[in-house]
């Protein structure tokens, strides 16, 4: 194989092997070695270009590299990653390696794997597909993709927004606290001169703890969002440091300075541009040229003030210089505790903030930082919102509203959530699955046109053409509906196509009204059901949402149970849950629920008058009570409890009948308004149900995957060739997937002579008599080619390594190996 | 009488070095025998060890300011790299025989070169008639730099052939410095404990202006009552006296009782300073909410301390992960049968017996193959787990070092 260049890219500080046929010596370290060319890659770490001989005799040349400081080979992690692109391991001289280390190193990429991709070269200018190709390239029709496109963009870009002031508003919060302690501190600070207290104290270094959740991913919006918000607020001077880039003291001071000097220069970049170049070459990592910059520039804005002075007054004379600890965790504490103990050294001179993002609990800090560290922080503890919580704010303002025009089935809203509460806790990435089921509703159904605010769907619709309005009647509620009207009716719809269009305007319509009714009800229905014992129907909204979605939720053994449940409430909680309901349904302007209103609060009332009444007439529970008390003997109390069970079950208080009436209301009104959505005709081109897609993208298996692909390539492939049971060789199968179909008979180690053996039987096997010929011990060149191929295939795949306790032997790292 | 005697220096000097740092007489009177006069050459080097806030630190530096001598001061800590720490001597070094120039920077790489830059600083007319002293603070970081640093300073003065001396100070003793292979033997000098005589002396040497010296020496020893069982550090003590004073004065300041009134000054700090063990000194609870706690009278309790929020949420699989990683790490593999599946024979007694009898938690977590946790975790989920990406990267995080410490 002639190799003309590789491209390797990496996060700094990583080192890689580079798996592949015969290269398995082969070792790279960053930085690269001369003669390399480097060429920044989009975010992505490095990527350098190294110019190799023909023949690849540059690989095998390892004296060219620089030694390695810690020339351990990682062995390659046992989980593949994916398979595409080893295809292009055959034919063609001339190859791009790529390889890539993922997610080893970094948390960011999420993957356990490293992997080698093999990149045929393209031309330079490569072509970013973007999303509305996509949509231009639908399978179809190409009429209205531009529209369907349009439409879906406008509607994320809403939902966006929306998302956006949610996080806004739950973090302020939290953020107007750190200010205020930001401010707190600094103020402390410029006192401690006279006084005799702080003189007295020893100088701590005061610290923000800010406690994020185990949602590490969600954490890069909120501390992005954090530094600006100082950087408006309080001082230009915030640094975020995350643990990944600050392997050594050094390194930590070297990224604070660095990223200080650059947001000194943004501060005002006209004029200091000429000092920062001169300076920037020259620092030394070490506090002491930090303390002599921090001087430099607050007697540089001290001086420039009274030019400005109405920008002055909102910022200090020496405003704090804020670090953030992005994970705290991951930080090794000899770089943390170096860090503190220099840094209040100079803490006198360098207003220093340290704010610390725990993912965990705040107890890591006592336990990462011994006492005699510790004692020099001053740390105050701030907490954010549970991510539970927020996830139940994004639904409420997203999901459960009729303000967007989308809507999640239930088996999706139940992916979405499973992930979040199974997986992760990120609402970030639930907010990311939210995107993609719109996006993928929109790409995937093409009445998704009409899916956008009601007049303008129905303008859409009377624009439609006849296969546009064929679709309609392909869909199966409206196959129902036409089902259920009339005979004339029935073929007008399937005939006239402006009739169709009329209906489904009428049919969108209710849809609409269907949901700005459903929604109110739900929210009521779940004010019942939130505070019953054991939450029959579940505690959060969300799960309620779900089971109305499911089926005729007045049909479930669960909310009769909760109804049972609901008419024995007390009357305090009654009258509170329905003056809540008053108010929810107060709140939504339609039209539609004035009786309900009015019928409530006439409900309200009549328990009021109860109330009026009950303080006259008291006297009959009350003597029943004291004849209880009155007999203490055993036949007679049993005598008394019967009859007054017998009463009771006879003659209802008026309280009751009232509670009664009460349930049999709100039971009316769930069985008018919360039908299921599949029940109403045009679902479809509102709710996105395609499930398994979602499944497929959000929580994917690539160990299923894999072992699929391996073992029955026709699920993949579609070659009717190697259509076979699963338990057969098949010789038309891809080289890899016999040679992993043998692997996977084989105990920890395997020959890797018998392993040949079995391979070229099993390639040969249909020649039928020229097998024997061939079995002769010699084995095929070319297979002999094909089987070393497909081994180092597998190694890649993370399958098999080499074994140092056999050499002709490989271990392998999966299944069976135990 | 003073106990400081130098002919050297004028009496009212050495008076005032004694007022400002008592009950380390004797410490300093070494010190000042070894350095000698001015022009005197002093030991090459010299090793002063001692606990956490013993002085050592404190009596070098006022020694050194006070009596103006020519020296160099270092934090280790500050230096990562040999080459930053001879790179911050020479630098000081400069400013101290050139006060008016601007310092340049010289960029020194070795040690070789910083012998030889040494020299050249040296020549300057008001360091060579004086002793030049090089304190080197927090000298336990000199173990981590290149081998031939700690050997050559100890000697520098025989290299630099110059009239230096290097002073090294540390908490730990001069054992654990030796190199294998044999160095100069510094003169080392310990700085013992303070006793809590010595701790009262100090504690109550500055006192606040507003108030008498006995009233607060009677605070002092109220609060060494209660804290000194836990905490002997001076800095942390003097942090502690500053943050509770205003508390104890209060009664004095409303007029229900006099300065003299100690009993009732007393009562009044006591439970308040036993609160303050719990929670100040253990960093539960940060020095300035303390302080606001104490003006707005409020209780302690509304305010949580860090260890209130040990609870941690985590999603259904990652509990599980966790468990099943402990489970690993903690059994050995041959168990796992016996754990894990349903069915899975009889015991043997007498192997129970033998070899169990060591708990695992004392030999700590073992590792193990990423397989055995995977098995262990289908068997501890009752329902179907499907080996997704998002299980594999919470593995990955989990080998991240947030879970693995």
């Amino acid at each position: 194989m002639r190799v003309k260049s590789i491209l390797l890219s990496a996060r700094e500080g990583s080192d890689w092997t580079v798996p592949g046929v015969g290269w398995e010596g082969f070792r790279f370290f960053a930085p690269p070695p001369s003669g390399v060319r480097t060429r920044p890659l989009g975010g992505r770490g490095r990527e350098w270009t190294v110019p190799l001989r023909e023949g690849g005799g540059a690989l095998r040349d390892e004296k060219k590299l620089p030694p390695s400081p810690n020339a351990h080979a990682l062995a390659p992690p046992p989980f593949p990653s994916f398979p595409y692109g080893l295809r292009a391991l055959a034919g063609g001289s001339r190859y791009c390696v790529h390889v890539r280390r993922e997610g080893w190193a970094n948390m960011s990429t999420c993957s356990v794997s490293k992997g080698c991709f093999v990149f045929k070269p393209k031309s330079k200018k490569r072509r970013i597909a973007s999303t509305a190709d996509y949509f231009n390239d639908s399978k179809n029709d190409s009429e209205d993709s531009g529209l369907r496109f349009a439409t879906c963009e406008s509607l994320w870009k809403q939902i966006k927004s929306e998302t956006e002031q949610i996080q806004e508003e739950l973090n302020k919060q939290l953020y107007d606290n750190i200010i205020r302690f930001l401010r707190r501190s600094h103020s402390e600070f410029q006192e401690k001169k006279t006084e005799w207290t702080c003189r007295m104290k020893s100088s701590e270094i005061p610290t923000a703890a800010l406690v994020l959740g185990v949602n590490v991913t969600d954490h890069d919006l909120t501390f992005k969002r954090l530094s600006e918000v100082l950087q408006d607020n309080v001082t230009p001077y915030v640094v975020s440091l995350q643990a990944k880039e600050c392997p050594g003291i050094r390194h930590l001071l070297q990224k604070l300075m660095g990223q200080l000097m650059d947001c000194y220069v943004e501060d005002d970049q006209s004029e200091e541009e000429d000092y920062v170049t001169v300076s920037k070459k020259r620092i030394r990592c070490s506090l002491d040229s930090l303390t002599d910059w921090y001087e430099c520039v607050t007697k540089k804005t001290d001086s420039e003030t009274p030019s400005k002075k109405r920008t002055s007054s909102s910022r200090w004379e020496s405003p704090p210089i804020v670090v953030i600890f992005k994970d705290m965790e991951s930080f090794t504490t000899k770089v943390l505790q170096d860090f503190i103990v220099i840094s209040s050294q100079h803490i006198h001179e360098l207003p220093l903030v340290l704010i610390f993002g725990i993912a965990t609990s705040p107890m890591i800090i006592h336990r990462l930082l011994p006492h005699s560290v510790s004692s020099l922080l001053c740390i105050e503890l701030f907490q954010c919102l549970s991510c539970k919580e927020h996830l139940a704010t994004v639904i409420d303002k997203l999901l459960l509203t009729s303000k967007f025009p989308f809507k999640l089935s239930e088996k999706v809203l139940q992916v979405l959530i499973n992930i979040f509460l199974y997986h992760d806790f990120s609402v970030q990435n639930f907010i990311k699955g939210f995107q993609l089921s719109v996006v993928e509703h929109f790409y995937s159904q093409p009445l998704s046109v009409l899916c956008c605010q009601l007049p303008k769907a129905k303008k859409r619709v009377n624009s439609f053409s006849h296969e546009q309005c064929e679709r309609i009647r392909s869909l199966p509620s409206f196959r129902r509906y036409v089902e259920s009207q009339v005979s004339e009716k029935q073929i007008a719809l399937l005939t006239e196509d402006n009739f169709v269009k009329e209906v489904t305007q009428i049919l969108l319509e209710d849809l609409h009204i269907y949901h700005e009714n459903y929604f109110p009800v739900l929210k009521c229905l779940h004010i019942f059901t939130s505070s019953l014992p054991k939450y029959p129907l579940g505690k959060q909204i969300r799960e309620l949402h779900c089971a109305c979605l499911e089926k005729r939720v007045w049909e479930t053994e669960e909310y009769e149970s909760a109804l049972q449940l609901v008419r024995m409430l007390c009357k305090a909680d009654l009258v509170a849950m329905l003056q809540k309901c008053v108010k929810i349904f107060m709140s939504f302007p339609g039209k539609e629920f004035g009786n309900t209103v009015e019928k409530l609060k006439e409900f309200l009332a009549q328990f009021q008058n109860l109330e009026a009444e009950a303080s006259k007439v008291q006297d009959e529970p009350m003597s029943s009570q004291k004849e209880l008390q009155k007999k203490t003997d055993l036949y007679h109390l049993q005598k008394t409890l019967l009859q007054l069970k017998d009463s009771r079950s006879k003659k209802l208080t008026k309280f009751e009948m009232l509670r009664f009436e009460v349930v049999d209301f709100i039971d009316s009104l769930v069985r008018n308004y919360l039908a299921p959505a599949e029940m109403q005709t045009l679902h479809e081109v509102v709710y996105f149900s395609a499930a398994s897609t979602l499944c497929e993208h959000l929580n994917a298996a690539p160990r299923t995957a894999l072992h699929t692909a391996l073992n029955k390539p026709y699920f993949y492939l579609k070659n009717q060739a190697l259509k076979s049971d699963a338990g057969c060789f098949s010789n038309k199968a891809p080289d890899i997937c016999i040679a992993y179909k043998l692997h996977l008979e084989c105990g920890r180690l395997i020959n890797l002579v018998d392993w040949l053996e079995a391979f070229s039987t099993v390639v040969t096997a249909v020649k039928g008599t020229d097998a024997d010929s061939v079995a002769s011990d010699e084995v095929d060149e070319i297979i002999h080619a094909r089987f070393i191929r497909a081994v180092s295939e597998l190694q890649l795949l993370g399958f098999i390594k080499p074994s140092k306790r056999k050499t002709d032997h490989v271990a392998r790292l999966t299944w069976g190996g135990c | 009488m003073p106990t400081l005697e130098h002919p050297e220096y004028p009496e009212a000097t050495l008076l005032h070095l004694e007022s400002i740092m008592p009950c380390r007489e004797s410490q300093m009177s070494t010190l000042l025998s070894i350095f000698g006069e001015r022009q005197q050459y002093s030991f090459p080097s010299i090793f002063i060890y001692g606990h956490t806030s013993s002085g050592k630190t404190y009596v070098l530096q006022t020694l050194l300011k006070t009596l103006k001598l020519p020296h160099v001061f270092v934090n280790c800590v500050e230096c990562s790299t040999s080459r930053l720490l001879l790179e911050k001597i020479l630098s000081q070094l400069q400013s101290l025989s050139s006060k008016t120039k601007h310092a340049s920077h010289t960029s020194c790489d070795t040690l070789n070169q910083f012998v030889y830059l040494f020299k050249q600083e040296t020549m300057a007319e008001e360091l060579q008639n004086e002793t030049i002293y090089i304190v080197l603070d927090k000298a336990e970081q000199l173990r981590e730099m290149e081998a031939n640093v700690l050997p050559a300073f100890l000697r520098l003065q025989e290299l630099a052939d110059r009239n230096v001396t290097v002073i090294l100070v540390t908490e730990i003793v001069w054992e654990l410095f030796r190199p294998s292979t044999g160095c100069f033997e510094p003169l080392t000098l310990y700085f013992p404990d303070y006793s809590i005589g010595h701790l009262q002396k100090i504690l109550s040497h500055d006192h606040p202006p507003e108030y008498s010296a006995d009233f607060y020496a009677a605070y002092i020893n109220i609060l060494l009552g209660v804290f000194y069982t836990v905490c002997r550090d001076l800095k942390e003590l003097r942090h502690l006296a500053a943050l509770n004073f205003s508390k104890y004065c209060e009664p004095v300041v409303k007029g229900e009782a006099n300065e003299r009134d100690t009993r009732r000054l007393w009562k009044n700090i006591e439970s308040h300073l036993k609160k303050a063990m719990q929670t100040v000194y253990l960093r539960e609870l940060s020095s300035s909410q303390w302080e606001r706690l104490q003006q707005d009278e409020g209780e302690p309790g509304q305010v949580k301390g860090l260890s209130a929020h040990t609870h941690v949420e985590l999603p259904y699989y990652s509990k599980f992960l966790l468990i099943a990683a402990y489970l690993a790490s903690y059994n050995p593999s041959r168990t796992d049968k016996r754990f894990f599946l349903k069915h899975h024979g009889k015991m043997k007694k007498t192997f129970l017996n033998k070899h169990e009898k060591t708990s695992n938690h004392l030999l700590g977590p073992k590792p193990f193959p990423l397989d055995r946790l995977l098995a262990i975790l289908y068997s501890i989920v009752d329902k179907r787990v499907v080996p997704t990406g998002n299980i594999f990267s919470q593995i990955l995080m989990m080998s991240l070092p947030t879970v693995r410490r």
